[in-house]
């Protein structure tokens, strides 16, 4: 239950910063996230990395859904996925969903550093 | 311990950053570009979607109309000129900004900085062929008409008004692939498009290539592989064409002989096949009786397309028709009371001259008996992730010296430079604005006054029954050879002496014949005062064309239509039975007995599911370099004589020595190449259609696609398109090249026009109105262009509309 409020709060972080800053703002949301939630070890990268990719996913979902996915089948393509539409919304949650989860871990640490010295 | 760790994860999610926000090679930065905040998924976007209704501008006088039709044309209702054109800025840019801005840079040498050093020797090469040397004269002449440069500068910030209205994420998709930024735009970039064209469709020459030709293998077969005028040919300007009351200004031929340089390499040369086919009727040759006209100009068929349709209108005039990013105004169109369009007018109107440097420096160089100072351009091209690249072009009077020796020259006391009409100042710009509001013949010539380069074939036909046809450039007025070959630039009397008179270009209005067209073809016979002369004239589209014309009484829309896919192959006609005939058939294989019957069973229509279609193509290839074998693999740059020319020789001259092979001990005539060819032929056809599994139909051997202007990135090309065609045919439509915009214009009370193009209105790759016109343009078919007559016109056609204000 609180993995699950975390990655909420992580969502609403990335996606209130993400309204006037660029896409390294999920980066920033998993760096607070791991700084001020007291996140444990592997969570410190998952619950971001998770958030984001659930964020970056159903946000380009609703981007792409209602086009009938013309740029998303043209972009599995070039990248090159063979056209491989999911493979794409699969990528693009997990490069979203790394940013954020070094930055947790990162702000995990940055927290642990702290309270050591204490 | 934990500072280690804390290390460790501080590198670690500054290597993410970095490696996510940085472009590696062909790969786009992977953070940014697949964020939904800002990367491609942004662009995931369908116009009629997401338009807002009001716009606000900066520098509007007064609000703007747009309606936007079923097919994203959209109709753009001003109160005057200025904003008029800054709509046209704005709404060009909300649709094509990524190609407007891309094609400046091609067309002025700066691709380097957006795609790194493989671009470099691209740069260079449009840097000397004076690109900006030639936009720059254009707009210093632009700036002598206070009027022209106000509607410029309008249209220069309606683009730029969009390009600040842009957030991260709504710039186009390709520069998010390359990762960049639209820069401002500017009146330069305007006249950098102009050159693009002219550059596209008057920068070819093969005078250098001439001149090798002449040194290796002689004068006389020189002439009779590269005649001036081919046997046979259907002009331009109609052979009944009288031209006595001409007062002739006529240059002598000095009494020279041609430099004699061997010239290694030349630069790459704008696609031969960039043409056009125009045509238009008389009331007398219509079944309506009103007047129709024609066009289709034929260029590499690109995504985005070259072309953009727009409706332009003010109280003063109501214009429609394919507009150029980059340029105002509409480029091939109609108004309510005339219609008009162009085919490139290809002539030699660019020449050579040998230039002797007095020293290493190249400070000064010979010109008859003195040493003239030269001026020295430092080119400097960015390089994106390089270092700056700077690339010293020396300039004489004739223009910029393009080979030297850091340039495929000849040493470090030689050069050669060019002397072009599209370095000439010109203000072609104002031709298109003065078109779009003519009324009649009379100001239909008038506009065309301005034109200097390139040379076009400018079609007319007016409501008021007129029709004509105008070959209009500024044309040197040259002494017979002149330019033909590599000139002395050191000796005055190789310089162009004059410019033939406006009013002495070659012109037909009102022809008896009820018809005038126009296919890239020789301008005028020989009877035309002046000397013509271009080494590639089309030899087979006009003949077609005009003996269509001449096959029966009367005419309409379908006819038009039907001509534009025309796919009949005049080529194969005039050589098959030919062929056939020279064929000894014992000792063929079943296969080969297969493929020729099909060949004697083909009605030389290049349609999609003929494969005799396919089997010629590959036959006459074979011929073709079996014939020329002895001008393939030369250490000089050369040029190979035409279709035509090759066809004329087999037929007149079949034993001549030319076709022997030079790898066999054999000597070949032209009986033995049709038998080789064929047979290779065949073997080429078989092992390809096992390599691709492919049918023989022309459709799959043919393999049209439209390609993205990203080296054809296929992600956003369309590939495999079901159309009929090829080039030298009316359906010009070969493999990347053909029909970019096909015009059908009726002159009635009312104009009543189709058009089409392989491509769509939006540049956008995720928009549906990226490539939706392709399909149709393939099947012939054509949209009813809606002629508006007013802003509050409503109709069912429009699908949506914006109002543009001026900011407050």
């Amino acid at each position: 239950m609180k993995t699950f409020i975390n990655i909420i709060l992580t969502v609403a972080i990335a996606f209130i910063l993400g309204l006037f800053l660029p896409w390294w703002s999920v980066m920033i949301a998993g760096f607070i996230i791991g700084t001020v939630v007291g996140l444990k070890k592997a969570s410190s990268f998952f619950v971001p990395f998770l958030a984001i990719a659930l964020l970056w996913i159903v946000n380009a979902w609703f981007l792409a859904q209602p086009n009938d996915f013309t740029m998303t089948k043209k972009i599995a393509v070039l990248l090159p996925l063979e056209g491989n539409t999911f493979l794409l919304f699969l990528i693009t949650g997990v490069v979203g969903g790394i940013a954020a989860g070094v930055a947790g871990v990162f702000g995990n640490q940055c927290k642990q550093l702290i309270a050591g010295k204490k | 311990m934990k500072s280690v760790k804390f290390l460790v994860s501080l590198l670690f999610t500054l290597g993410i950053f970095y490696g996510l926000n940085t472009k590696f090679g062909d790969i786009p930065p992977m953070g940014k570009f697949l964020s939904p905040n800002q990367g491609f998924w942004k662009n995931e976007v369908t116009e009629s979607d997401v338009a807002k209704e009001t716009l606000e501008i900066s520098g509007l006088k007064s609000p703007v109309t747009v309606h936007y039709d079923e097919s994203l044309i959209p109709h753009v209702f001003a109160q005057n000129d200025e904003d008029l054109y800054r709509a046209q800025g704005y709404i060009t840019a909300q649709h094509r900004l990524w190609q407007l801005e891309f094609q400046t840079f091609a067309s002025g040498g700066r691709l380097s900085e957006i795609v790194g050093e493989a671009a470099i020797e691209y740069d260079r090469g449009q840097r000397r062929k004076g690109m900006g040397f030639g936009a720059d004269n254009a707009l210093k002449e632009m700036m002598k008409h206070p009027e022209e440069v106000k509607l410029l500068e309008a249209y220069r910030d309606g683009i730029n008004a969009y390009i600040e209205s842009l957030s991260v994420g709504e710039i186009p998709v390709e520069y998010k692939i390359l990762d960049y930024k639209p820069e401002p735009w500017t009146t330069k970039k305007t006249a950098l498009l102009l050159m693009y064209m002219t550059d596209m469709l008057a920068g070819r020459d093969v005078d250098l290539e001439n001149t090798n030709f002449v040194k290796l293998f002689g004068q006389e077969t020189f002439d009779l592989l590269f005649p001036n005028f081919y046997a046979d040919q259907d002009p331009v300007i109609p052979q009944e064409r009288d031209w006595s009351s001409f007062d002739l200004e006529t240059v002598e031929k000095p009494d020279v002989d041609f430099p004699s340089d061997f010239i290694k390499e030349t630069m790459d040369k704008p696609n031969p096949h960039n043409g056009s086919n125009n045509w238009a009727i008389a009331p007398s040759k219509s079944v309506s009786g009103n007047p129709i006209l024609a066009n289709d100009p034929h260029l590499q068929l690109n995504l985005p397309s070259i072309w953009y349709v727009m409706q332009l209108t003010t109280p003063e005039k109501n214009t429609f028709g394919a507009t150029l990013p980059g340029a105002m105004g509409i480029i091939i169109g109609f108004n309510q009371n005339i219609a008009w369009g162009v085919t490139n007018a290809t002539r030699d109107v660019k020449d050579w001259y040998k230039i002797e440097f007095q020293d290493e420096n190249r400070k000064a160089y010979k010109y008859d008996n003195e040493w003239k100072a030269t001026t020295e351009v430092i080119e400097e091209i960015k390089v994106r992730g390089k270092s700056t690249v700077y690339d010293t072009v020396t300039y004489t009077h004739y223009g910029p010296v393009t080979y030297d020796h850091t340039h495929k020259g000849n040493g470090e006391k030689v050069g050669y430079a060019m002397k072009w009409t599209g370095h000439l100042p010109n203000n072609n710009q104002q031709t298109f604005l003065d078109l779009n509001k003519a009324k009649n013949y009379d100001e239909y010539a008038a506009a065309l006054k301005h034109f200097t380069a390139p040379a076009q074939n400018f079609v007319f036909a007016s409501r008021e029954g007129d029709i004509a046809l105008w070959i209009q450039g500024e044309l040197a007025n040259k002494w017979p050879e002149q330019g033909k070959f590599l000139m002395d630039g050191s000796d005055s009397r190789y310089e162009w002496q004059s410019f033939i008179p406006q009013h002495q270009n070659a012109y037909v209005k009102n022809p008896e014949r009820g018809f005038v067209s126009s296919a890239n073809q020789h301008p005028t016979d020989e009877k035309y005062p002046y000397y013509v002369y271009d080494d590639g004239y089309e030899t087979y589209r006009n003949r077609v064309i005009n003996n269509f014309f001449r096959s029966k009484e009367k005419f309409d829309i379908q006819d038009f239509k039907d001509l534009q896919a025309n796919n009949f192959n005049l080529k194969a006609a005039e050589l098959i039975p030919t062929m056939l005939d020279n064929m000894d058939r014992s000792s063929l294989t079943a296969n080969e007995e297969q493929m020729l019957s099909t060949i004697e069973d083909w009605d030389f229509n290049n349609n999609i599911d003929a494969e005799g279609a396919s089997i010629w193509e590959k036959w006459w290839d074979n011929l073709y370099r079996m014939t020329w074998d002895e001008l393939y693999n030369l250490d000089v740059a050369i040029n190979r004589p035409s279709d035509y020319q090759t066809i004329w020789l087999l037929k007149n001259q079949p034993n001549h020595p030319w076709f022997d092979r030079k790898e066999t001990p054999e000597i070949e005539t032209a009986k033995d190449l049709y038998f080789q060819s064929f047979r290779d032929a065949v073997q080429d056809l078989t092992v390809w259609q096992s390599r691709t599994g492919k049918s023989l139909k022309w459709v799959d051997y043919k393999g049209t696609f439209v390609g993205h202007l990203l080296q054809a990135l296929p992600a956003f090309s369309r590939f495999n398109l079901p159309i009929g065609g090829n080039s030298g045919i009316v359906n010009a439509t070969s493999e990347n090249h053909g029909p970019s915009w096909r015009m059908i214009v009726e002159l009635g009370n009312e104009p009543n026009a189709l058009g089409i193009y392989p491509g769509g209105q939006s540049g956008n790759p995720g928009s549906k109105f990226y490539d939706n016109m392709i399909d149709r343009w393939a099947a012939g078919e054509y949209i009813p262009l809606f002629f508006m007559k007013s802003a509050d016109q409503a109709s069912d056609r429009i699908i949506f509309s914006q109002n543009l204000s001026p900011a407050k």
